[in-house]
């Protein structure tokens, strides 16, 4: 049983009168344990995609099953139950809270789960160990550099450890040394086991994933299975030639 | 999330805009103090009142001679001497609302004792004079019936009067003269205070009333019986309009006076004065009320303002909470929590702003501070709720947020 199972996906939006279809259709299984790369030009649905999977959005029409349960029926509070527990979102721009410091933002997620203060910030800690920045527990985001700023958003993503790790364009605000290091911490969680979803449009970063989904129009355009790029070696072959 | 973890962002958030905030809280600071003030205003103005109505003896008319006229000259109210002692012991004898009456007569005086002088109002009173006037001694003692009837050479000094005579030395048994008359101090009257109509009550002497007549008043054969003034007790439980009314009605008969012919006496219900005194104090209250209503409207639309605001700002970081699994439920308590805390925050400085404001109007006017817990406490909750109606629409707004639009917000 795939943990990702979508069935004549659709989402329809009316703007200006016209009714546009976004997901066109999508039907899509994606395994525990798998890293695909969603890929597309902007328009091709692949973000619409990403917020249904998310439990962000709901579909118009069409089945989706999150680990066997029907979640495109939910009520809104449901699907932030499901939000909370089973999806970790990493986004493009971070959207780390500048009021909080590193060890708060990571927190974050705990403090709608309803687990305790002191219980909250063991496991944030220990997340923000795991991503590298057990030094930097106490700093604000304004602190931090913008690679370390998506480590405290990666962080707070698997502190629930979520079923889903859905990352829309990582590595999109990053120059391309620090893209290869988060794309290395990517691949360093999806071996230890986690299923991890990164929606982008840059083919460099589609590599790093061991599947490649591509949409065009809302459907689903191509689906293929690749030998991934390694990037902490990737990461490391630069580090020597800048050197 | 609970409550405590709720609140504790909340202070947060609020802290992160610290003069914002504080600009904010600004109309509820001074809705709150004006309530503050006004109810302690307003009781201590009315604190006063009860007092004053007390120094004055409760529930007491005065009744004064009338107008006379001579050849066309009208002399005012005060001028007749048509009120007599007879009539005081009428008055006590067939009005049974009466407990006491008591006539008196006002001379001023020059006082001489010792190395000092002091010029004074003295009163010639009888016994019936320290029962209307609720007015006791405080040292030395009073006169005696004996006395009274005689006419004895003895007096009771007021307060302030005692101690321009006598400063700290104590007066009892020393020797006062007026108009070359020697008369022994037996005594010094409690402290009164001020009047309703702001004189010192204490600049006075009281002499028996027929001593005052025979040796200060130049008493003729025609006004021989007649008296300045008679204080008239009434009842506790009886309306003092209405024996009032009956009093009128037995100096009438008493003065024949034809039925449309005008009243030679006037007489005044001292606790009205009062009354007037303490609707006025109603009146500023009221205007307080409106003051602290209005600021207190307009403090809450700055909330609402400022709320909106803040949701508009804080779009994504509402899209962030919603995406890592906030419930609408969770982002309307947050915003809700905020505005609330705002204003019941506003309502604190608001008290003590209010308390000060009160301190000070009190020890200018002299008013006793009446400040009730249960007043500040209702301020303060008050408060709080203009926070939560004025912050339910822009939490609401901030509830109701597409996740996906929220994120994309720039």
């Amino acid at each position: 049983m795939a943990l990702v199972q979508t069935r004549g996906l659709e989402r329809r939006y009316v703007l200006g009168g016209e009714t546009v279809m976004a997901l066109a259709g999508v039907s899509l299984d994606i395994g525990e344990g798998e890293f695909v790369a969603v890929m597309g030009p902007s328009g091709s649905g692949k973000s619409t995609f990403m917020n249904v999977i998310g439990c962000l959005d709901r579909p118009s029409s069409g089945s989706y099953r999150l680990a066997d349960e029907e979640v495109s029926t939910l009520d809104a509070d449901a699907l932030a139950a499901v939000r909370n527990r089973r999806i970790g979102f990493v986004f493009q721009q971070f959207h780390l809270l500048q009021t909080l410091n590193a060890l708060g933002n990571v927190a974050l997620p705990m403090l709608y789960a309803g687990l305790d203060r002191k219980l909250r910030m063991e496991k944030a800690a220990a997340a923000l160990t795991r991503v590298g920045l057990g030094d930097r527990l106490h700093h604000r985001p304004t602190e931090l550099s913008g690679g370390q700023q998506q480590r405290v958003a990666i962080a707070r993503a698997i502190v629930n450890t979520p079923s889903i790790l859905l990352a829309d364009e990582p590595t999109g605000a990053l120059d391309s040394r620090t893209s290869l290091d988060i794309m290395a911490l990517f691949q360093a969680l999806h071996h230890e086991g986690a299923t991890v979803i990164v929606v982008t449009h840059e083919a460099d970063v589609a590599a790093f994933a061991s599947r490649v989904v591509r949409f065009k129009d809302g459907k689903v355009l191509s689906d293929q299975r690749q030998r991934p790029r390694d990037a902490a070696a990737a990461f490391a072959a630069e580090e020597e030639a800048a050197a | 999330m609970n409550f405590a973890e709720a609140l504790r962002s909340a202070f947060e958030a609020l802290a992160a805009h610290k003069l914002r905030s504080a600009l904010t809280m600004l109309g509820i600071v001074i809705g709150v103090a004006a309530v503050i003030a006004m109810v302690a205003v307003g009781g201590g103005a009315r604190e006063q009142v009860v007092a004053q109505i007390r120094s004055l003896g409760a529930n007491l008319l005065v009744v004064i001679p009338g107008n006379i006229t001579q050849g066309g000259v009208r002399l005012g109210t005060g001028a007749a001497n048509t009120l007599t002692d007879d009539d005081a012991t009428a008055i006590m004898r067939d009005v049974a609302a009466v407990q006491v009456t008591a006539p008196t007569i006002r001379v001023p005086v020059q006082m001489i004792a010792n190395a000092q002088n002091w010029a004074t109002a003295a009163f010639g009173v009888d016994l019936g004079f320290f029962e209307a006037r609720e007015w006791e001694v405080e040292s030395g003692r009073s006169f005696s019936p004996e006395e009274i009837a005689r006419g004895a050479q003895v007096m009771l000094l007021g307060q302030t009067a005692a101690r321009n005579l006598f400063a700290d030395e104590s007066p009892i048994g020393q020797t006062v003269r007026v108009r070359n008359v020697p008369m022994t101090v037996i005594g010094v009257l409690a402290r009164k205070g001020q009047s309703a109509l702001g004189q010192d009550q204490d600049d006075t002497a009281l002499v028996p009333l027929l001593t005052a007549r025979s040796r200060l008043a130049g008493t003729n054969r025609a006004n021989a019986r007649s008296v300045g003034q008679i204080l008239v007790k009434v009842r506790e439980g009886f309306d003092l309009n209405g024996t009032l009314e009956d009093v009128r009605e037995l100096l009438r008969q008493r003065h024949r006076l034809q039925p449309g012919q005008e009243d030679d006496f006037t007489i005044r219900n001292l606790s009205e004065i009062a009354a007037t005194r303490e609707a006025s104090a109603r009146t500023l209250a009221l205007l307080l009320a409106a003051v602290a209503g209005v600021s207190l409207a307009v403090g809450g639309i700055g909330i609402m303002n400022i709320m909106l605001v803040s949701v508009t700002e804080r779009t994504r970081e509402i899209g962030l909470r919603l995406a890592i699994g906030a419930r609408q439920r969770d982002i309307l308590r947050q915003f809700l929590i905020e505005a609330t805390v705002l204003a019941a925050f506003g309502g604190i400085v608001g008290v003590a702003l209010g308390v000060a404001a009160a301190q000070i109007v009190s020890l200018n006017a002299g008013w006793p501070l009446l400040i009730d817990p249960v007043t500040v406490l209702a301020a303060v909750v008050f408060a709080g709720l203009v926070g939560i109606f004025f912050g339910w629409y822009p939490a609401w707004r901030a509830a109701k947020l597409d996740p996906v639009e929220a994120l994309r917000a720039t």
